[in-house]
């Protein structure tokens, strides 16, 4: 039986109470793949992210992530909690008065007090040569950096507390094919290499999605359009999805 | 003559009324209008910035510590305040004594210049000029960094990452802002009287014993109390209010303008409002717990 990292129950979000952004999702992301989340602009992407981050509060509709309900628990739990769940923001979302090294430092300065600063540092450049950063980048700020070598950052960040749950929110805006490519293949290597932990990727990047994903799921106008492997959306006789799809691989 | 000449512009007055008594009175309601939702704002925001203030500072006592960003923060507002606060506490200084002397001089009593500035200076002066330099200095730049780290999801990566962000950002600026506060207070004090003192002694004249000795019998230290408890509270709602301003911006680039503008603005207001209740508040202190007649 397939095991579910994260669990949505009938998501509902309105932010002035009467248009809902999300309206009644139900979705099921499984343990240990790569499921991308796509769709049109506008269809309520990042805010679910955001939700599943427990950034945002539900309108109504319950989230379980490992079982666990954000929302039910106290402030220190759910900051204990998060430790979990490793983000690479659209641009990175690197502290701009830090390095590149003390960004990846910084939750293992918080969260692993029992390390002596030598061995987190050594985490750190471990975890920036994983993300494939140059050393010579390492003492960079994030303005001295291009936007590939921020991302890099940002993953190297991401992956410091080893999280159980890797999110990605729009990893490939803003950046040429090359990179785009680039980015692409370092989300596959990083699933790979942290055997056993979940990968969700928000994107509107067709092919990236059907290149990295092992489970599809598209949203429209704040629902669930379709969900499954990459075959069933090629099989999907949903017009919407077929226009998405032929829409996605003409421009790309 | 002057009969059909006022009656003519009688009723052009009252044509003018007719056509245009719609749009007078629209206008009229608009000016009224924006002047009540202009001062019910200003009091909705100063009550959201106390509460996101004080629900803030409480945090500062919860584990883990965050006491090497309050020595941080101390050291942006106040160190680095240092400079600016004399050279303001300096000048008002000078301004200051030389215009009571030119008016204590009308009635011969120049005698009392020095307690009059060093009253002026300790009461009202250095916690308000105080209050008014670092909130434009120190606030501005605690508004234009949380919204900046907001906008550009810098907030929200250190709320993943498992930080409590308002114990992380906001509660060790509040409390660095209320310490180095009645600090800065301390040195414009000082600062001005020194000047004023030299002004007087070394240019006007004044014998330097009869000014420092007035002072000295006029001022009591609850006048420099005083002035330091005012600052600290300044300290604390141009804190409050500015990272308030700024750890709620949207917006992009414009939202960060607008939450430094409006921090900055909304403190300077503030700051020279809550002075007049302080004051009356610590002399009603003062009359209630016997320490002044």
């Amino acid at each position: 039986m397939m095991e579910v990292a994260i669990d949505i129950q009938n998501l509902r979000k309105s932010f002035d109470g009467k248009d809902f952004v999300l309206n009644g999702i139900n979705l099921t992301i499984p343990k240990g793949k790569i499921t991308v989340i796509i769709g049109f602009s506008g269809t309520g992407k990042s805010v679910l992210l955001k939700h599943i981050l427990g950034l945002i509060r539900p309108t109504s509709g319950n989230i379980q992530i490992l079982g666990r309900d954000l929302w039910s628990m106290e402030q220190k739990e759910i900051n204990l909690f998060r430790r979990k769940m490793g983000v690479l923001f659209q641009y990175a979302a690197l502290f701009d008065d830090m390095t590149a090294l003390e960004n990846v430092c910084f939750p293992l300065r918080e969260h692993r007090r029992d390390l002596k600063l030598k061995e987190i540092v050594d985490i750190a450049m471990n975890k920036l040569k994983v993300s494939g950063l140059d050393q010579k980048h390492f003492n960079k700020i994030p303005s001295e950096m291009s936007g590939g070598m921020r991302k890099r950052v940002g993953l190297a960040r991401a992956l410091a507390l080893d999280p159980e749950i890797l999110l990605y929110d729009e990893p490939t805006t803003g950046l040429d094919p090359i990179l785009t490519e680039m980015v692409d293949h370092l989300i596959k290597e990083t699933h790979h290499v942290h055997t056993g932990s979940t990968t969700v990727v928000v994107s509107h990047d067709l092919f990236a999605a059907f290149s990295i994903g092992e489970h599809i799921v598209m949203l429209d106008k704040g629902t669930v359009l379709l969900s499954g492997t990459p075959d069933v959306f090629r099989n999907s006789d949903i017009e919407l999805v077929q226009r998405f799809l032929a829409k996605g691989f003409k421009t790309g | 003559m002057a009969t059909p000449y006022f009656r003519r512009k009688k009723d052009e007055m009252l044509s003018w009324w007719k056509t245009n008594r719609l749009e007078f009175n629209r206008k009229l309601d608009q000016f009224f209008g924006s002047l009540v939702y202009g001062l019910s704002q200003l009091f909705f925001e100063t009550g959201q910035a106390f509460l996101f203030g004080t629900q803030s500072i409480r945090l500062i006592f919860q584990k883990p510590s965050r006491w090497d960003e309050v020595l941080r923060h101390m050291e942006f507002i106040g160190n680095k305040s240092v400079i600016i606060i004399c050279l303001t506490g300096g000048f008002t200084g000078l301004a200051l004594s030389y215009q009571i002397y030119l008016g204590f001089k009308l009635v011969n009593a120049t005698n009392l210049v020095g307690p009059t500035v060093a009253l002026g200076i300790t009461r009202e002066l250095g916690p308000v000029l105080t209050g008014l330099i670092v909130a434009a200095r120190a606030g501005g730049a605690m508004a234009a960094r949380l919204g900046t780290m907001r906008v550009s999801e810098q907030i929200d990566a250190l709320e993943v990452m498992g930080f409590d962000s308002k114990q992380y950002l906001v509660a060790p600026r509040i409390l660095a802002a209320f310490v180095s506060m009645p600090l800065l207070c301390a040195v414009f004090d000082f600062v001005a009287m020194v000047s004023a003192g030299l002004l007087c002694v070394k240019v006007l004249g004044i014998d330097e014993a009869i000014f420092w000795d007035k002072i000295q019998q006029w001022i009591e230290p609850g006048d420099i109390y005083q002035g330091m408890v005012k600052a600290a509270f300044f300290g604390l709602t141009f804190a409050s209010i500015c990272t308030n301003k700024g750890y709620f911006a949207k917006g992009g680039a414009k939202g960060v303008g607008e939450a430094t503008n409006q921090g900055v603005v909304n403190s300077m207001v503030l700051v020279i409002i809550s002075n007049y209740f302080l004051t009356n508040l610590i002399r009603f202190f003062y009359v209630i717990t016997g320490l002044r007649s």
